[in-house]
């Protein structure tokens, strides 16, 4: 076990039943470092953190955590880590402090040092106000600032945070980004889940792309995004009747067959030369007489990703679909739009199917 | 809420790595478990309405609308004991406090599939805790919670007429008795909240299990008075014997013992040790074992 690495786990398995949620996956995280686990619901990222954290143990595979083994002196890891699991935990029926306080005397600090480190974070998060308020009645981003306060009660120097924003609103999203990247300023190693690529993205140095229990791409977000591939130039136009001209000539300026959104009256391609294209395609709009609602740059998202990395769409994903063609690490071009009345599916019949297969 | 309630900088300050202290032992861990338990009584007083509302509710129906037609064998058989309706309402006692303890296991069973519902057990188990902590601290907890009804049931049945008619060394054992009988309760909740899928299914459980077991029983009326089969099954009850065992140790009026009677109606103190040791050495593994299971998925 080199020191050198706050998380160090090979090969774990985890199958419940027949379904095998962890594959065999690989997870290596040097301190310091910040890695995503970047995957649709039912990828397995909470599996791996349960395993991470003591709370499941694998089946096969070794995992090393704080310099520990998990399975055999789960103790000393938990001594060593924070988690925010998925839905933040905190206790319902207990105030803000007391909800620190507990956990802190659970840390084994002295009830006098868990009251004050309680008012310390209490100040520091912003909830001095709501601090002697049951949390029942606390807003999704109180709740969850409450919860990562939580998990640094005992000050960790290795964080586990599982969808840390998932269902917070953009402003509390933007917040609890700064306040990671403080304590990743502070040397803490984070290891977090995320079904979104502009988190992984914003936050991580390295990204694991899970999918179906197995680590399907990793590297850093810009070699990840060299193998998915570029931006799209995104198109949407005023008047349904010019869709197919617009999209001649989006197809024209970049070179690559556009997908088409009818119902929305959107056009995407994608675009090897991002700003020049976008700039091209705007002239050759208004040079046309087509009026535009809305013309910009967009990063592939994460079902474009999968379709890239798969050639199919994610085991599970809560986004709109597009159907894939089928033809693995196709480029982006070979998407079937969602509602293009090719033959009528409706794409979501396809994701139950694969559901149910699994 | 205003937008710039984070304070990032302090954050940086203030979050230098500390390193992980000694643990302060078992009994530590399970008094702040415990004290969580004790916080969630207080704030949620509705959750304790079968240990509080409920058994009152079940004396006034018991002692003023059934009670009277209600008649309990052997009347007048003590010396300077209650006769008629008073008679009744002083069997009636024993009986609901024996309820009361049997209802224990509900509170504990909702809490403990609560806590599985909503991850706080995983909060639990992410923490350098001592092992076997949580739920020591869920029984310490309740076993201070089963006190509060206890308590109600004997000013309540002073309220209607029940006296302890016994040593002051017998009363204490009564109440020994029920402590204890509420401490094995607590096991068959945990064993329960362990095995439902989400807590709505432990009011399945409470009216399929508990709710018969406590009327097969003495509780409202003499055995005496049931149908072959079903008596011998109240016989054996160990709700009969906790009801008989509290009127007993009470110097309450109680069914008279005839010739026959199986050996716990004969001698239902000991025989309601014996469930308790019983379930204290069978369903306490069974449900420490269950627990296990339930949480490390």
């Amino acid at each position: 076990m080199s020191t050198s690495h706050a998380i160090e786990a090979h090969g774990l398995v985890k199958r419940y039943g027949t379904n095998v949620a962890l594959g065999g996956i690989d997870v290596v995280v040097p301190t310091g470092t910040v890695t995503a686990v970047l995957g649709p619901n039912g990828a397995g990222k909470t599996t791996a953190v349960r395993i991470l954290t003591t709370l499941v143990v694998a089946d096969e595979g070794t995992a090393s955590v704080a310099g520990y083994d998990v399975r055999t002196s789960p103790n000393e890891v938990r001594q060593r880590i924070g988690l925010a699991a998925q839905d933040a935990t905190v206790d319902p029926l207990l105030t803000g402090r007391e909800n620190l306080v507990m956990v802190g005397e659970l840390h084994q600090l002295a009830r006098r040092d868990a009251r004050q480190r309680a008012a310390e974070l209490l100040e520091q998060f912003g909830l001095d106000d709501a601090a002697d308020r049951v949390t029942s009645g606390y807003s999704g981003g109180m709740r969850r600032r409450l919860d990562l306060a939580v998990t640094l009660v005992a000050r960790p120097a290795l964080l586990f945070l599982d969808e840390p924003t998932t269902g917070l609103d953009p402003r509390a999203r933007n917040e609890l980004w700064a306040v990671l990247d403080t304590l990743v300023e502070g040397g803490t190693t984070l290891l977090l889940t995320t079904q979104y690529l502009e988190e992984a993205d914003r936050l991580a140095d390295d990204i694991l792309v899970v999918d179906h229990g197995d680590v399907i791409a990793r590297g850093d977000a810009r070699s990840l995004k060299r193998q998915v591939g570029s931006d799209n130039v995104h198109a949407v136009i005023s008047d349904a009747d010019r869709l197919d001209e617009a999209t001649a000539i989006v197809a024209g300026v970049t070179g690559a067959e556009p997908v088409v959104d009818r119902p929305v009256r959107a056009v995407t391609a994608p675009s090897a030369d991002g700003v020049a294209n976008l700039g091209a395609v705007a002239n050759a709009l208004a040079g046309a007489g087509i009026a535009v609602e809305d013309l910009g740059l967009r990063q592939p998202t994460l079902d474009e990703v999968f379709l890239t990395l798969t050639g199919a769409a994610p085991a599970s994903s809560d986004g709109d679909l597009p159907e894939a063609s089928g033809r693995p690490g196709g480029p982006p071009t070979d998407l079937t739009p969602p509602f293009d009345t090719v033959d009528g599916r409706d794409p979501h019949a396809d994701r139950t199917h694969q559901e149910v297969a699994r | 809420m205003t937008a710039t309630t984070i304070a990032p900088d302090v954050i940086a300050r203030t979050q230098a790595h500390a390193e992980p202290l000694p643990s302060r032992g078992l009994l530590h861990d399970v008094w702040v478990i415990a004290r969580r338990g004790l916080i969630h009584m207080k704030r949620q007083p509705e959750a304790l309405s079968d240990a509080t509302i409920q058994p009152i509710m079940f004396v006034l129906l018991f002692a003023y609308v059934f009670g009277g037609a209600i008649a309990v064998p052997g009347g007048g058989g003590e010396e300077g004991g209650p006769v008629g309706a008073d008679r009744y309402r002083e069997f009636l006692m024993g009986g609901i406090m024996a309820q009361t303890i049997i209802f224990t296991a509900f509170g504990v069973a909702m809490g403990v599939a609560t806590d599985r519902k909503n991850q706080t057990v995983d909060r639990f188990r992410s923490l350098p805790i001592a092992r076997g902590a949580v739920l020591g601290g869920y029984a310490v907890a309740n076993l201070i919670k089963a006190l509060l009804p206890i308590m109600i049931m004997s000013v309540t049945g002073l309220l209607v007429g029940w006296q302890i008619r016994s040593s002051i060394g017998e009363a204490l054992l009564g109440y020994l008795l029920m402590v204890a009988f509420a401490f094995a309760m607590i096991w068959i909740g945990v064993l329960i909240g362990s095995v439902v899928k989400t807590p709505e299914g432990v009011q399945g459980i409470a009216f399929a299990g508990l709710f018969p077991i406590t009327f097969i029983a003495s509780t409202f009326v003499p055995v005496t008075s049931m149908p072959g089969p079903l008596r011998t099954v109240a016989e054996w009850n160990p709700v009969t014997t906790l009801s008989d065992a509290l009127r007993e140790l009470f110097g309450n009026p109680n069914t008279p013992l005839q010739p026959g009677d199986p050996w716990s109606i004969q001698h239902p103190v000991a025989y309601t040790w014996l469930w308790i040791v019983g379930i204290l050495l069978v369903a306490a593994p069974l449900a420490v074992r269950a627990y296990q299971r339930s949480i490390s998925k």
